[in-house]
């Protein structure tokens, strides 16, 4: 290989013995491998297979799985750019274009001298300030085409990434460095998250009481799940803190994922300490000495951060053994990056990717909270269900109940992008309707919106009195508002292909499915389709709701099923009848393309110019 | 051992604790139809075949354990349906075609598309992949075209043989099963490997060089038989 480093198998095995060549460290092995030496080869996935005494192929399984691993050599600076739609909608194909003019070469693409990659991803949580790139592990937003001759210049005139932050970003503290990278947005704070929050007030508390007593309040408050399933984080814990094991974990799930959702990275920003309280009030509840905070790979702009919360907790005795001095009541928490994988937002596929394997969901029965990671009892909650804990610690049940609607308490952080004017974090309590919130972002114009990204829902005006609450638009908080210049079918054929390209890929109707589904959409756009097309799009995703294993293809036909049920006209404006009895799909020339090659020669019949 | 009973379609089925539906089903003779699922190898749960509907939910059969007096529903026209769309899908995923495969008449695949009366093709696309096949080992061939993605091999190479000459690399529709190392050939596989069986291929992938079409039409292990049927002659006994 001309270009990247080639892996000095030395330096490989002493980042393997860094993770005691432990196995279920394996993420985090290739991770470092990666960052040194910007790519993993067969002779570096035999290393590791070697000290962590795995099959080369398991190792393979890993590097293979996660976006951010490369199996062939990427350059020292490597430009993920968000191609979400509502960055393309902000402006994207023109940064795309200056990027590629000024390094000269086209996306997917790394340069000769090895020197910089160019790259898509999926949402990196930036739909606030986009179009937004993520380059090594600093993060730009809100960029232009000036801007990116800038940077380009700036990146071949031989600057680190980091500096085009500040030119002083060495000595900026974690926080300065993140706040000066992503701007909080933060539009509305409510009483609970945003609002102003003592110092480990609730943690106090939850010491003052038995584990018994803690969950007790936690259930008698109605907190729900905030990561978009809503299951009730009361009774999750109460199973966790009944069964029987030697040892248990504390995961926090820091992955959101979901397209248009951003609300976790202002809560990992600006309220890192209420987070690690809260999973240390869950430690106590349910008799846990251990924890991992999974961050996703797209957040590792605030890993400094995090560790820095994490050191300074463990120096004031909130994180270590003897917890405030409490006998008996020791935990820890470890940070484990993800490496861009959507599906890792999902429960036992972020406890698979935390034991190192590829992120795949777990059979369920049984449940993480009797057998989860390594096969002991885990709870898994959302960075937002941490906080609240904590907040209801402190404040009381009651205190919480009290807000939002029956079925659905306290408040809720809702990610608004998209066509509006005030895109950001609105932290309101459950039951306000859609129209109100926006209402408040300046989105009033909206012609539809998507309540809780590509696997929530697509409404059109007519229902924008519908109320955002877990009995009617449930939501793990993403609100994308799009205007009436945008193109629905555009935008269902884009999340279409973001599940294609997350599916795991464990079950098949998920697998292949999917792709089935975006290629019937394409028909559409591409005004091929005839009328069965329609009740074919029902049929198929059926199935695949139905026969999936995990949650991603249970919801993945959702932008399709819910833009044919609030816009129908959309998809009976592109049908046409066949004419005479031809699938519009058949095009002739195409269809012997493969023939002529073969038979190096043009058709006589086809070919019009064949005499010529 | 202490047990129960539930229902298979009307059926009263006797399971013991810490059965799947489909153990219990099989030991029944009930047959639940499956792919990635092979009596002695771990349950994968990823073929999604055996669904059926326990207590109203759409499960595996193979992984979900069975419950006292729970009602299942497995040869129902939807739930056949759905076996349909799943087997239409793997065959339009691969390349699959029959007539010039040496697994025909021996392929489970095409065994379950006759039993689940699929005589025609689908509406599905086909996806045409163009696969690399690794004829390198001197006594056997993949053929990764004609792979279902159904693990039985991993699973067979890992826990039956000890060896670990199988693995699934790459994510979503990129995933298929890799051999351990560059190719077949600088692994440890061998002919006589269980994983190399022909009993745990259920396609034409894994191929043990010079024994095609041995067997001539007539005397195939579906030529008489339906799939299943050795596990439904049981309940006749």
């Amino acid at each position: 290989m001309a270009q990247g480093k080639t892996a000095d198998q030395d330096q490989v095995a002493l980042i393997c013995e860094r993770y005691q060549n432990d196995p279920h460290r394996m993420l985090d092995i290739l991770r470092d491998v990666q960052d040194q030496f910007r790519w993993i080869s067969r002779e570096t996935m035999a290393t590791v297979a070697a000290k962590t005494g795995l099959t080369q192929v398991a190792v393979e399984g890993v590097a293979s799985f996660y976006a951010f691993l490369s199996l062939t050599p990427s350059g020292r600076v490597t430009i993920r750019l968000c191609d979400d739609i509502v960055d393309r909608f902000a402006g994207l194909p023109a940064v795309v274009e200056a990027f590629e003019t000024a390094l000269g070469f086209a996306v997917g693409q790394t340069s000769a001298d090895g020197a910089f990659s160019l790259e898509y991803t999926p949402c990196i949580g930036l739909c606030d300030q986009a179009p937004a790139a993520m380059i090594n592990d600093v993060v730009v937003t809100g960029l232009t085409p000036e801007k990116v001759r800038e940077m380009v210049a700036a990146l071949k005139g031989g600057k680190r990434p980091e500096d085009l932050i500040s030119h002083r970003f060495d000595a900026l503290s974690p926080y300065e460095r993140a706040k000066r990278m992503v701007k909080n947005n933060v539009r509305h704070a409510g009483a609970v998250l945003l609002g102003p929050v003592p110092e480990d007030a609730g943690l106090m508390k939850a010491l003052a009481q038995t584990p018994a007593g803690i969950i007790d309040q936690i259930a008698a408050s109605g907190l729900r799940g905030c990561g978009g399933a809503g299951f009730t984080t009361g009774m999750k814990w109460r199973f966790a803190a009944q069964a029987e094991a030697d040892r248990k974990f504390i995961i926090c799930n820091a992955d959101e994922g979901e397209p248009g959702t951003f609300k976790d990275r202002v809560l990992l920003t600006e309220r890192p300490h209420l987070l690690i309280e809260g999973m240390t009030i869950a430690a106590r509840a349910v008799g846990a000495n251990e924890g991992i905070l999974y961050l996703r790979g797209e957040y590792v702009y605030l890993r400094p951060l995090i560790e820095e919360v994490l050191a300074e907790r463990r120096a004031k005795g909130l994180l270590g053994k003897a917890i405030v001095g409490v006998e008996g009541f020791d935990f820890d928490i470890r940070l484990q990056m993800g490496a861009g994988a959507y599906i890792c937002g999902e429960e036992g596929a972020l406890i698979s990717s935390c034991e190192g394997l590829p992120g795949e969901p777990k059979t369920r029965p049984p449940f993480p909270v009797t057998c989860g990671y390594l096969g002991f009892p885990t709870v898994v909650n959302n960075v937002e269900t941490f906080c609240h804990a904590a907040r209801i610690l402190d404040c009381g049940a009651q205190w919480f109940f009290d807000m939002g609607t029956e079925g659905s308490h306290g408040t809720k952080l809702f990610s608004v992008s998209g066509d509006c004017i005030n895109p950001g974090i609105y932290e309101l309590p459950y039951g306000l309707s859609v129209r109100a919130l926006l209402e408040m972002a300046g989105g009033e114009d909206a012609a539809a919106v998507l309540v809780g990204g590509p696997s929530g829902t697509m409404i059109a005006r007519d229902t924008f009195d519908r109320k955002l609450t877990f009995d009617d638009l449930a939501t793990g908080g993403a609100i994308v508002v799009f205007s009436a210049e945008r193109n629905i079918l555009e935008i269902v054929e884009y999340y279409m292909s973001f599940f294609v390209h997350e599916s795991c890929g464990y079950c098949t109707p998920c697998r292949v499915g999917n792709v089935f589904l975006q290629k019937a959409v394409a028909k559409f756009r591409q005004g091929l389709a005839n009328p069965a097309d329609i009740a074919y799009l029902k049929d198929l995703s059926a199935t695949i709701i139905e026969t999936s294993r995990c949650g991603l293809g249970m919801t993945s036909p959702n932008p399709i099923l819910s833009t044919l049920e609030n816009f129908p006209l959309v998809y009976s404006a592109m049908v046409k009848p066949p004419k005479d009895r031809i699938r519009a799909t058949f095009d002739i020339q195409s269809a012997i393309s493969d023939a002529r090659v073969l038979a190096k020669r043009r058709s006589s019949i086809y070919d019009k110019d064949f005499t010529k | 051992m202490s047990g129960f009973s539930f229902q298979i379609d009307g059926v009263e089925v006797t399971a013991k604790n810490g059965q799947t539906i489909m153990e219990a089903a099989d030991e029944a003779g009930i047959y639940i139809p499956r792919l990635c699922d092979h009596e002695g190898l771990r349950h994968q749960g990823g073929c999604r075949v055996c669904t059926v509907k326990a207590g109203g939910r759409s499960v595996a059969a193979c992984t979900q354990p069975a419950a006292l007096d729970l009602v299942v529903e497995n040869e129902t026209p939807h739930i056949n349906k759905l076996r349909r769309d799943l087997v239409g899908m793997l065959f339009n995923e691969g390349n699959h075609l029959c007539p010039i495969c040496e697994a025909s008449g021996n392929c489970e695949l095409q065994a379950m598309a006759y039993r689940l009366g699929m005589t025609e093709p689908t509406k599905f696309p086909y996806l045409e992949p163009c696969r690399p096949v690794d004829a390198s080992h001197p006594d056997i061939a993949l053929d990764n075209n004609r792979c279902i993605s159904c693990g039985r091999c991993v699973r067979a190479s890992q826990d039956v043989d000890g060896k670990g000459i199988f693995g699934y690399v790459g994510r979503g529709i990129h995933r298929h099963i890799a051999a351990n190392g560059p190719d077949l050939q600088h692994t440890d596989a061998e002919v006589t490997d269980f994983a190399i069986s022909a009993e745990v291929c259920p396609v034409g992938c894994i191929i043990r060089k010079r024994e095609g079409f041995a067997r001539p039409i007539g005397e195939r292990d579906y030529d008489d038989h339906l799939i299943g049927y050795d596990i439904e002659k049981k309940r006749d006994e």
